[in-house]
């Protein structure tokens, strides 16, 4: 070691003013630098962590553990686990069971793990709620004998078998119905009866939509954010506010308005009865449908489409159509072959925006979807605010995510993400 | 020259040389105007500080305040103003506590929020028996004890006094409601008369309205569909029971306009929206009564429920809740909001003192979901069987709708 130092200064290194090495020297301050453009990244970097990868996280989280059960019944949880799940057990894990059910009477807690069970077992939910109220005459053995005289669907195998189950605070049980899937009672995956299924079919719905929607946008956009580019200034930017001043607008006034453009006794029935189109006593559906979601959402999200279009299409020069015309293309060739190629860049981030705000829609698909316009974070909405199951709500959310990073990495694959341009 | 204070700049005619004028002149109003701009900063700053304190201020002062004041929850319109009339108002001038009102849409997922984050901003809230047992179990709502209710004018017990039912273990009911369905008479003037005829297209053609939820909707297609009432339940808690609710349901499902707030119904048969919809009855009943509506209720196979007052764990002023809850729910109060709105007081005691609405012409004992002609083919919800079904029935109904 030293004799490296001794050869070092021998040698005689390249020092700095003040006699440090040029090396340890360049090293101090790009580390100075370093340390200040991580001082101003920061703010940024604690923001994206509290605000964006916390909560995911957390989301993702509580779409897999679900601890209701085993917080309110610790002890039946804990032998349930080490039970050997065949038909219904003995006496001893029945006198666990009346102590933590007498616990949670006190506790007032019985309510969540009777909401547990009740996913995984639609209609028991009183059984424990009501056995909770009379479990305190219970004083003395024989315990299993006095439960199922309470009632005797303790004597149901079926029920031990999903208690046992869901004293696993790890589950895969809510990705299962996030995906119209349940385990029946041999814990074999199985299709969900078919009246209850709905999530697959608004995963597809909503995919389904929001490709329609950003097609929409697309075709409307197209022409628009052309003629804005090559209109002269004052009047593009006359154009332009008609733009954007929609965009500026909120949500919910646009939506709104659509409500009152579109319903029954509404403007646009009122012009078409007006001029004969239809009669005053069939007038048409227009909102509270699919149809009025896929209108005011384009309506909507069209500005996110014609911003990176136009300003893709700003940078283009015409010569490159002029020169093109010139070597003998026809107008429809010099567009497809010169002017189109050289927007893709801007179609591909518009429509990248368009689709990804559309699938996480959710204002506007609750005013004017009706039934058959619901999307699916209007049901993540219903989890989350009136049924109250939070774990299908993250894990419905959790497959939305993957879904549209799939989306993304296709995406990337096909067009390029460093293809994007967004102006 | 300027330096800190606003003085009157020199006029050109006080210089020998003009550009040396111009410069001075020019200097001079530049160090105005900075100064100007420094008082405004001033200006800003001493804002800033007078809101930040006013703000520190207020919020001390807010705990400091905190016995003075009460959020009470309900359903809004119609129903949140008859209980302002008949409680809030009386209680205000009686103790002197400010009653705050806040509207819902009901369930007791933003209360579960309240609770489960440890920031409850609401002190008292209105909510249906189905959830007020619900919230009771999972320990979102605060035990109450029947024994501090004031008793009957006449001395009976509380606990005697009110309707059996509701009373429960974390809420006091307050009122019967009821839903029913209601039409337009000056549309249809020979109206409809019976569930069955809400089924009816061929008869009644023309949409319908319907509240976005399964509850009373399926109860109501069975008895439609012939099912006795007293039946109805036992019929639900089989598959085939549920099947044929929605079969029922099924053959209007092309016709229905979903609500979801009580103010919506009324809204939706006066703007010729639908023809006939599901309705609370109190809703209907103002709609007419204060509006001029001419919409008429049918009773048949109503589906009566009721209003309790919960008191959530942990709210901010439990003590003047709790006040209220007692001054709210006794016999003269009761009765009191039966003048504003057709709810059924939830006290015997109450009913002898049910007189007019409050333009003094409409006699409030027929509107009544309690009304005897009115009680008939009706049924009362099963709030055991809706705690035990909703989830799973919810998620039907959502997939029925989705299809």
């Amino acid at each position: 070691m030293s004799d490296v130092t001794a050869d070092a200064v021998s040698s005689g290194p390249l020092l700095a003013a003040d006699g440090t090495p040029l090396k340890r020297k360049l090293a101090q301050t790009t580390r100075k630098a370093k340390i200040r453009a991580l001082m101003l990244t920061a703010p940024l970097v604690i923001f994206l962590l509290a605000g964006f990868v916390f909560p995911i996280g957390q989301m993702l989280w509580r779409s897999a553990y679900n601890p209701s059960f085993s917080e309110v019944l610790p002890n039946l949880a804990a032998v349930l686990k080490t039970w050997d799940g065949q038909g219904v057990p003995g006496e001893d894990i029945f006198e666990i069971a009346v102590a933590d059910l007498k616990q949670s009477r006190e506790d007032r807690s019985i309510g969540r793990a009777a909401t547990r069970v009740n996913y995984d077992l639609p209609g028991s939910r009183s059984l424990f709620t009501s056995t909770a109220r009379k479990v305190k005459d219970i004083d003395g053995p024989p315990y299993k004998e006095q439960l199922i005289e309470i009632d005797k669907d303790w004597d149901d195998p079926v029920l031990w078998s999903i208690l046992k189950r869901v004293s696993d605070d790890y589950t895969a049980g809510f990705y299962l119905s996030a995906l119209d899937r349940k385990y029946d009672t041999g814990g074999n995956i199985v299709a969900q009866e078919e009246v209850q299924q709905i999530y697959v079919k608004l995963f597809l719905r909503t995919f389904w939509m929001s490709a329609l929607i950003t097609f929409l946008c697309f075709i409307l956009a197209f022409p628009v954010s052309y003629l804005l580019s090559v209109l002269p200034l004052r009047t593009s930017n006359l154009l332009m506010i008609l733009v954007l001043l929609p965009f500026w607008t909120s949500l919910l006034v646009r939506t709104t308005a659509w409500i009152a453009m579109l319903q029954s006794e509404g403007v646009v029935n009122d012009i078409l009865v007006s001029i004969g189109l239809v009669g005053d006593e069939n007038r048409a559906q227009l909102i509270y449908n699919q149809t009025g979601t896929i209108i005011a959402m384009t309506h909507i999200l069209l500005p996110f489409m014609i911003l990176p279009l136009f300003s893709v299409m700003k940078t283009i020069p015409p010569s490159y159509m002029r020169a093109a015309r010139s070597l003998g293309a026809d107008s429809f060739t010099a567009f497809r072959r010169v002017y189109f190629p050289q927007t893709i860049p801007g179609i591909a981030a518009g429509t990248l925006l368009v689709f990804i705000l559309s699938i996480g829609f959710y204002i506007t698909p609750a005013l004017v979807g009706g039934q058959d316009g619901q999307m699916i974070s209007n049901l993540i909405a219903f989890h989350m605010q009136k049924s109250l199951n939070w774990s299908l709500a993250a894990a419905l959310g959790g497959i939305l995510l993957a879904s549209v990073l799939l989306l993304y990495w296709l995406y990337n694959k096909l067009v390029g993400v460093d293809n994007l341009k967004f102006g | 020259m300027g330096t800190g204070s606003c003085t009157p700049c020199p006029e050109t005619d006080t210089f020998d040389d003009p550009a040396f004028a111009r410069f001075s002149i020019r200097y001079c109003r530049q160090e105005n105007l900075v100064f100007a701009f420094k008082r405004r900063g001033a200006i800003m700053k001493l804002g800033l500080k007078t809101i930040i304190a006013a703000a520190v201020a207020a919020s001390f002062g807010g705990a400091a305040m905190a016995d003075g004041s009460l959020t009470a929850v309900s359903w809004g319109g119609a129903y949140t103003k008859s209980q302002v009339e008949a409680y809030h108002k009386p209680f205000t001038a009686k103790t002197g506590v400010n009653v705050v009102s806040e509207d819902y849409n009901g369930g007791i997922a933003e209360v579960k929020a309240q609770v489960e984050a440890g920031n409850v901003t609401w002190d008292i809230i209105d909510v249906e028996l189905s959830d007020a047992v619900r919230g009771c179990d999972e320990g979102i709502f605060e035990p109450i004890d029947p024994a501090i209710l004031p008793p009957a004018p006449d001395g009976t017990p509380a606990t005697e006094d009110f309707l059996p039912g509701t009373i429960s273990e974390c809420g006091i009911a307050t009122i019967v409601w009821s839903t029913i369905y209601a039409y337009d008479k000056s549309k249809l003037t020979s109206g409809p008369t019976s569930l069955a005829d809400f089924f009816d297209l061929a008869k009644f053609p023309g949409k319908r309205g319907l509240r976005k939820t399964p509850k009373a909707n399926l109860e109501m297609a069975l008895i439609a569909d012939g099912v006795a009432p007293g039946d109805v339940y036992e019929m639900l808690g089989t598959p085939e029971g549920i099947d044929r609710a929605f079969a029922k349901l099924d053959t209007i499902k092309n016709d229905v306009v979903w609500w979801e707030a009580g103010a919506q119904p009324p809204q939706l048969l006066a703007d010729g929206e639908v023809v006939m919809t599901t309705a609370y009855n109190g809703r209907i009943f103002n709609a007419v009564a204060a509006e001029g509506k001419p919409f008429e209720i049918v009773w048949d196979g109503q589906v009566w429920d009721i209003d309790l007052w919960a008191i959530p764990k942990g709210a901010p002023n439990m003590e003047n809740a709790l006040e209220f809850l007692k001054f709210s729910t006794d016999t003269q109060r009761l009765a009191d909001q039966a003048k504003w709105i057709a709810y059924g007081p939830a006290r015997k005691s109450s009913a002898p003192l049910v007189g007019k609405y409050n333009d003094g012409k409409i006699d409030m004992g027929p509107q009544m979901p309690t009304s005897p002609d009115n009680l008939k083919t009706a049924i009362q919800n099963n709030f055991e069987f809706w705690a035990d079904n909703q989830d799973q029935l919810n998620e039907r109904f959502n997939a029925w709708l989705a299809n």
